[in-house]
């Protein structure tokens, strides 16, 4: 008996231990970061984050031009991919004969399984191509006096970056908005249909509206992912630290500076302001996949009752 | 009548969307298959990089190095996540628990490579060399999460009927969850690591200062190793034709084993639970 008791101890010990561990993990976390970042707190302070100079050789760094190349990519990807995750969403969930939905819906899950680097290639050798040969030459001639089409196109550049970001968040997406549309109560559909709705009024009235604040939470949740990619962005958006609103233009942002220059970092100041951007982004990151995943859950649970 | 054009349409861009989004799927998924495929032969498998500009040679230290990698990785991860799972879904109904599994949902979402400056601050920097350690880590970072919210979503599924079963007979809470508990839920947690595994497999950007890579046979876990994603990264921006292929097959070996995981996962839960108590 006493066996027994001993036994249930150290199991729910142990339980709890690991956990505490995690949690110890997020503390370490915090305090690393922010003392790693500190010689680039002091030296810099708020400007840090206005400055656009990055130069390295004189030790003047500003993240502005990452801040606004991960910003900039990642809401033009949104705008482009939230549209095409509803549809896909909608699609397998309203309109899609049943035998149809497992299938497709495997594949578009396997968009997320595709491993960056190999998006990265992708948008290299075949992605850019196209989009240098055929797209952008078309775009320049006809949109060319918009500032979002203006000066020389290389191909590689923001407009790859964002293409390929559109489509790596696209899963994410359009699983969390079939979740929220599984949520709606079928009585909504049929009531919408009763009252001789068509098809789309009767998803546009019934799903859409009901589903509004999971939707934002879902693009809140794909833009988490977006700011956050770094290798495919960073095999693609052309690596140059430049504020342009030129889809042609190359770009940077801040994943991709710290995965190109991290171990290239020769002194302290160097490193820790790679260390800072890293720890904006993480809190970049953090805001909008946190407050998301509140709203997800609060929505889920709330619908069905 | 314009109701129904408008709904023609709608249900149109549905389907195109659909059809948008498969369009570049198939698109890689065939530049990986032809190719990769062309390029993947025996000596990919059995003999490590050469000099640039030389023809051959293979990523077997790659393989070996991302195998490497992910055992380590596992080797923390797993009994942590497990043993997380365990107490989240066994004893976490209170605010520890609801914060707990907060934190772990936003560690899921940190991005990777700020895991790996992570890594780096926590491996590299004591031991001033990268390592297959810190790898190990920074992987182990990512799988966490994966494993603990499975098995906690596992234990509780379990019904309440086999528990009360349990504690009718008198059996104590340790055996209750190890014998009974535990059991049922084991395709479930099988199924979460081999999840996780699949989404380190390809991960390149916390190895980039963890890891490292390394174009020869490592000797030691104190050394920088090579990993196939990092190989691929490598080679695929590298001025040379013969690496650009082999960073094609690269990848195919890469897409076939994260395809073989998850249809691997599909089946257990498919099959595996229908097995167990569970429905």
């Amino acid at each position: 008996m006493k066996k027994e008791k001993i036994l249930n101890a150290v199991f729910k010990g142990s339980a709890i231990f690991a956990s505490v561990v995690v949690f110890a993990m997020w503390l370490l976390f915090f305090f690393e970061f922010i003392k790693h970042s500190l010689p680039s707190i002091r030296k810099f302070g708020f400007s840090f984050l206005a400055n656009t100079v990055w130069d390295p050789v004189s030790e003047n760094f500003g993240a502005l031009p990452f801040i606004f190349g991960t910003v900039f990519s990642s809401f033009l990807a949104l705008l482009i991919s939230l549209p095409l995750s509803l549809g896909i969403a909608i699609f397998l969930n309203e309109l899609a004969p049943l035998w149809m939905r497992k299938p497709v819906s495997f594949l578009v899950e396997l968009l997320a399984a595709i491993p960056s680097v190999i998006y990265g290639m992708w948008g290299i050798f075949v992605l850019s191509p196209i989009l240098r040969n055929h797209v952008q030459p078309f775009l320049s001639n006809h949109l060319g006096f918009l500032p979002l089409f203006g000066g020389p196109y290389y191909g590689i550049g923001m407009m790859s970056a964002v293409l390929i970001l559109s489509i790596m968040i696209i899963p994410t997406i359009s699983s969390v908005c079939r979740e929220i549309f599984k949520a709606v109560p079928d009585v909504y559909r049929e009531t919408g249909l009763s009252i001789g709705a068509t098809k789309w009024e009767m998803i546009r009235i019934s799903v859409l509206q009901t589903s509004r604040v999971g939707i934002f939470a879902a693009a809140g949740l794909g833009l988490g992912r977006a700011l956050g990619e770094t290798m495919a962005v960073t095999m693609v958006i052309g690596n140059r630290p430049e504020i342009s609103f030129s889809l042609f233009a190359p770009g940077y942002t801040m994943a991709s500076v710290i995965a190109n220059e991290f171990t290239e970092a020769t002194t302290d100041v160097y490193l820790s302001a790679l260390t800072e951007i890293g720890f904006v982004l993480f809190l970049m990151t953090f805001f909008f996949s946190f407050i998301s995943r509140m709203i997800v859950k609060k929505y889920t649970v709330s619908i069905h009752t | 009548m314009k109701r129904k054009v408008m709904n023609n349409c709608a249900m149109a861009f549905c389907f195109i969307a659909v059809i948008v989004a498969l369009v570049p799927l198939v698109s890689i998924l065939l530049d990986i298959a032809i190719k990769g495929g062309r390029a993947l032969n025996l000596n990919f498998f059995i003999h490590t990089p050469r000099p640039s500009g030389e023809t051959g040679g293979g990523m077997a230290n790659a393989i070996v190095g991302t195998l490497t990698l992910i055992g380590l990785a596992s080797l923390w991860s797993i009994p942590l996540g497990i043993l997380t799972g365990i107490y989240l879904g066994e004893f976490g109904s209170n605010r520890f628990g609801e914060f707990l599994r907060v934190a772990l949902d936003v560690m899921g979402g940190i991005p990777s490579i700020v895991i790996g400056i992570f890594a780096y601050i926590i491996f590299v920097i004591p031991m001033k060399t990268f390592s297959a350690w810190a790898g190990g880590f920074a992987l182990g970072i990512i799988m966490l999460p994966v494993v603990a919210r499975t098995t906690e979503e596992m234990i509780r599924m379990v019904p309440l009927e086999i528990r009360e079963a349990a504690w009718a007979l008198g059996i104590t809470p340790f055996h209750t969850i190890w014998h009974i508990v535990l059991r049922s839920a084991v395709p479930g947690i099988i199924t979460g690591i081999i999840l996780g595994i699949a989404r380190i497999i390809g991960e390149t950007a916390p190895l980039l200062f963890t890891a490292f890579g390394n174009m020869f046979w490592h000797h030691s876990l104190n050394q920088p190793i090579a990993a196939l994603p990092l190989q691929v990264f490598t080679y695929a921006v590298s001025p040379y034709d013969d690496w650009h292929r082999q960073a094609w097959a690269g990848s195919f070996v890469m897409v076939l084993l994260v395809c073989i995981m998850s249809i691997i996962a599909r089946l257990i839960i498919e099959r595996g639970f229908t097995k167990t108590s569970l429905k």
